[in-house]
């Protein structure tokens, strides 16, 4: 049991820190919810099964729908095909989308 | 990593975050682990059974012990969605024609709907008996719902039937609350045969307040998602 929770522990602790070193934002709103999965399965092993439900429900699925839905909002994150209207903080090549996010954490 | 941080708020940052750490695994290595310091939990394990009849016992602390705390939970959920409807604005008047997902996305929700729908109505009627309960099942629903909307957006959500749902069985977590008021004198107490240990119609009125919390929470938050992918970008 301790090496299933072992491994987990660095597998979170991994996803937390690519959190922060990952250039692509939806590529941090995944890691985001790699980390909620990996909470809700310490929470398995702990013998806690509504809390590990209701974490992987909410944290590694409804979160990270919603973060993903605010940067669509924003114009950080487009899907295939959406019509790249004028929006006044979409950048207007993909390139620049790290600077949006070097600039954002500058504020 | 990212540019443009100043390297000594980083280091503050750590430091900050180690010294919390520390300070906590001094606090925790004083209470043993898994040996809580109050006694409300061993006489809950003790007296469930009897007093409620439901075999999991979380779902019993919370539509039963502690029923009226779950009611302040539906309250926050309702007002954030509330505010979130308020912030965000109308509709986008195009929203039905953006794009669909990819191929994948789209034989997802295909495939995935009806397995979520089946394991969201699972876990909710069977909150007595197995982990889970009402709010559980409540979001795999509205995940249910809302990855077949995004797939596919020309499948508008009805935000009428969503609203009314809501408000239906949000009402009747109140009207059960109220009846067991009027019967037996404690808000939300539970009513009702306690039946047999472990069958699906037991523990009084548990699986009702469990349907109800798993209804209002799965349209609740099905139409906040659709609310959020269809609104108008505003301005910044």
């Amino acid at each position: 049991m301790t090496w299933i929770a072992l491994v987990v522990v660095v597998v979170v602790l991994a996803a937390a820190v690519a959190v922060l070193a990952l250039d692509s934002l939806i590529g941090a709103v995944v890691a985001t919810s790699v980390v909620s999965l990996g909470v809700s399965v310490l929470f398995v092993v702990l013998l806690a099964p509504d809390v590990a439900l209701t974490e992987a429900a909410v944290g590694a699925g409804l979160s990270g729908v919603v973060l993903a839905l605010g940067l669509r909002r924003l114009g950080l994150w487009r899907l295939e095909g959406d019509r790249g209207a004028a929006h006044p903080l979409v950048p207007t090549d993909g390139g620049a989308a790290g600077h949006a996010r070097g600039g954002a954490a500058d504020a | 990593m990212h540019g443009g941080v100043p390297p000594m708020r980083n280091i503050a940052s750590l430091v900050f975050s180690f010294g919390l750490a520390f300070l906590r695994l001094a606090i925790a290595a004083q209470l043993g682990f898994g040996h809580t310091p109050m006694i409300v939990g061993s006489g809950i394990l003790t007296g469930a059974e009897a007093d409620v009849g439901a075999a999991n016992i979380v779902t019993a602390v919370v539509f039963g012990y502690r029923g009226f705390d779950t009611l302040g939970e539906l309250s926050i959920l309702f007002a954030a969605a509330t505010a979130a409807g308020l912030v965000l604005g109308h509709r986008r008047l195009g929203a039905a024609d953006d794009p669909e997902g990819g191929l994948i996305l789209r034989a997802g929700a295909d495939l995935l709907f009806p397995l979520l729908l089946l394991v969201g109505v699972y876990i909710v009627i069977h909150g007595h008996l197995t982990p889970g309960g009402g709010f559980q099942g409540g979001v795999i629903l509205a995940a249910a719902f809302f990855v077949s909307v995004i797939a596919k957006p020309s499948l508008r959500l009805n935000h009428g039937a969503i609203s009314v749902i809501e408000g239906l069985a949000g009402a009747a977590f109140i009207l059960i609350g109220i009846w067991a008021l009027v019967e037996d004198g404690s808000f939300l107490k539970p009513m009702l045969d306690q039946g047999v240990l472990g069958q699906l119609v037991s523990a009084g009125t548990m699986p009702l307040l469990s349907s109800a919390v798993g209804l209002k929470v799965g349209s609740e938050l099905a139409g906040l998602l659709a609310h959020i992918s269809e609104s108008e970008a505003g301005e910044p």
